[in-house]
């Protein structure tokens, strides 16, 4: 195990080296001013000596988008059932759902703004929506392709709707529902980030756009730094998350590899 | 419990599958159908078992205790449809975890513990169907049925997917643990009826009929090497290959 793990982790981190490492090639040999692109020492010095002001907006996009990931997760997962369970209303929503994707949800962003304020809320109702319907997608499809022989299985076993639903299409979709969960946990943060362009006074968005005005671009790109340091954190979160909720896909995949 | 089908109809898209076919189910005996893949075995089986979705159905089912089959039959099919997400022993206590929102008696419990000894995995009863070979799962899928308790137990090709060896022990197996039960095994290998049945009955024609029912002597699961059963099998073989192919 410890020697397939050590190349595991060096390996990501040699990549990082090798990109940072070109990006301070470039700064040097091209001379680029520090106002257009900031070498890596010079952002990591800015990122060092600012952390307290990116931490505390880091903590508002945090919550932005921990906010509008929970709400949309949630809403997602209901809609699915709700449309699995009633035929009629599957009948009428599904076209509107779809269609409604055609909508880019950037552009409702303004309108979110004037309704809902410049606070938290219109940036956490941005996410919510942008990662609404993929989680509704993947929860639903999971839902509805759930392996026949389980379904009639259960029926010669005496289950009713409820428990068929409950314990079998239920733990049937969890592989689908992970996936939501991870394209969701990837995409929560544009939302709220775009959000944030178009009308904030705190949140990393606010803070690159501000810097961006200033001519400060080494605050922006430590702020970029941040988001990504954030996002990706998310994404691992929740694909640790995904996994204890599949464990035996897991398991297989062990027995594979072995 | 002996059961008598009568004017059984089934037809799919459109097609006449099989119409007033009759079949009787001695009680406490295998009966096992054969007949070459599309001919309509499985859909006699989903009929029993009530679960054929997709096609029109009628038939006439009385058993002998005066109550309707309906939800008294076990069935255990081709694939072993363990949930891969419950533990062996979850997967066999599935029927009461199905009917008591997950929670199984201690008293089922210990039955569950106590079949799967029987099929010889007591040692495996807390690990995930994934970490189990092809014929551990149909066992775990057989000690599934048997903790069902029904008056019927239809058994769709239940070993057709396993290695000829394996196919062999499980045949065993399911012979002995049950022996004396009514069971209705679809097939499509003259050996395996030859060695497990009762009465054989060939499924044949469109829409198909069942031919009279063979009865083969002795005690089951018969020698492989029995020439009767031997020569029995050239005989049935010879019968089905005269159908054109499907």
């Amino acid at each position: 195990m410890t020697p397939a793990l050590l190349p595991r982790l060096l390996r990501p981190l040699l990549i990082l080296l090798g990109i940072t490492l070109a990006w301070q090639l470039i700064v040097w040999i091209t001379g680029v001013p520090r106002f257009i692109l900031p070498g890596p020492l010079a952002v990591g010095e800015t990122f060092l000596n600012q952390l307290p002001l990116l931490s505390r907006h880091a903590l508002v996009t945090g919550a932005e988008i921990l906010l509008g990931l929970l709400l949309g997760v949630l809403l997602g997962l209901l809609s699915a059932l709700s449309l699995v369970t009633w035929g009629s209303l599957r009948r009428w929503l599904l076209p509107l759902l779809v269609v409604s994707q055609a909508i880019p949800v950037f552009a409702l962003a303004p309108l979110l703004m004037l309704w809902l304020g410049y606070g938290m809320a219109s940036k956490v109702a941005m996410a919510t929506l942008i990662i609404y319907f993929p989680v509704t997608a993947a929860c639903f499809d999971g839902l509805r392709q759930t392996p026949t022989g389980y379904l009639q299985l259960a029926r010669t076993l005496g289950a009713g709707r409820r428990a068929q639903l409950l314990q079998i299409r239920l733990p049937a979709a969890l592989p689908a529902f992970g996936s939501g969960l991870r394209v969701a946990a990837s995409v929560a943060p544009i939302g709220a980030v775009v959000g944030e362009w178009v009308g904030s006074s705190t949140g990393l968005g606010y803070l690159m756009l501000n810097a961006n005005a200033r001519m400060q671009i080494d605050l922006l790109f430590a702020a970029l730094l941040m988001l990504a340091l954030l996002a990706v954190a998310l994404y691992f979160l929740v694909d640790a998350l995904a996994r204890r909720l599949t464990p035996w896909l897991s398991e297989t995949f062990n027995h594979d590899a072995q | 419990m002996e059961i008598q089908i009568d004017n059984a109809r089934l037809s799919w898209q459109g097609h006449r599958v099989f119409d007033g076919l009759s079949l009787h189910l001695p009680g406490g005996q295998w009966t096992c159908v054969l007949g070459q893949s599309g001919v309509g075995k499985s859909s006699l089986i989903q009929l029993l078992c009530g679960i054929a979705d997709r096609a029109t159905v009628s038939a006439e089912i009385r058993c002998s205790d005066g109550l309707p089959l309906r939800g008294r039959v076990a069935w255990m099919a081709q694939q072993d449809l363990l949930l891969p997400w419950l533990s062996v022993l979850d997967n066999v206590l599935l029927g009461p975890r199905l009917q008591q929102q997950r929670r199984a008696s201690a008293e089922q419990q210990e039955q569950a513990r106590y079949l799967l000894s029987q099929v010889g995995l007591a040692d495996h009863a807390d690990r995930l169907p994934a970490t189990l070979s092809g014929g551990q799962r149909q066992r775990v899928a057989l000690a599934r049925t048997l903790l069902q308790d029904t008056p019927l137990i239809c058994m769709d090709e239940p070993f057709s997917a396993l290695d000829a060896v394996n196919r062999i022990r499980l045949q065993d197996l399911s012979a002995q643990l049950l022996h004396d039960r009514t069971v209705l095994m679809i097939t499509h290998d003259p050996l395996e009826a030859l060695r497990l049945a009762d009465q054989i009955l060939v499924l044949q024609g469109s829409p198909a009929r069942l031919s009279a029912p063979l009865r083969p002597a002795g005690a089951t699961p018969r020698a492989l090497d029995d020439l009767q059963i031997l020569q029995w099998q050239g005989e049935l073989l010879r019968q089905l290959a005269e159908e054109p192919e499907r």
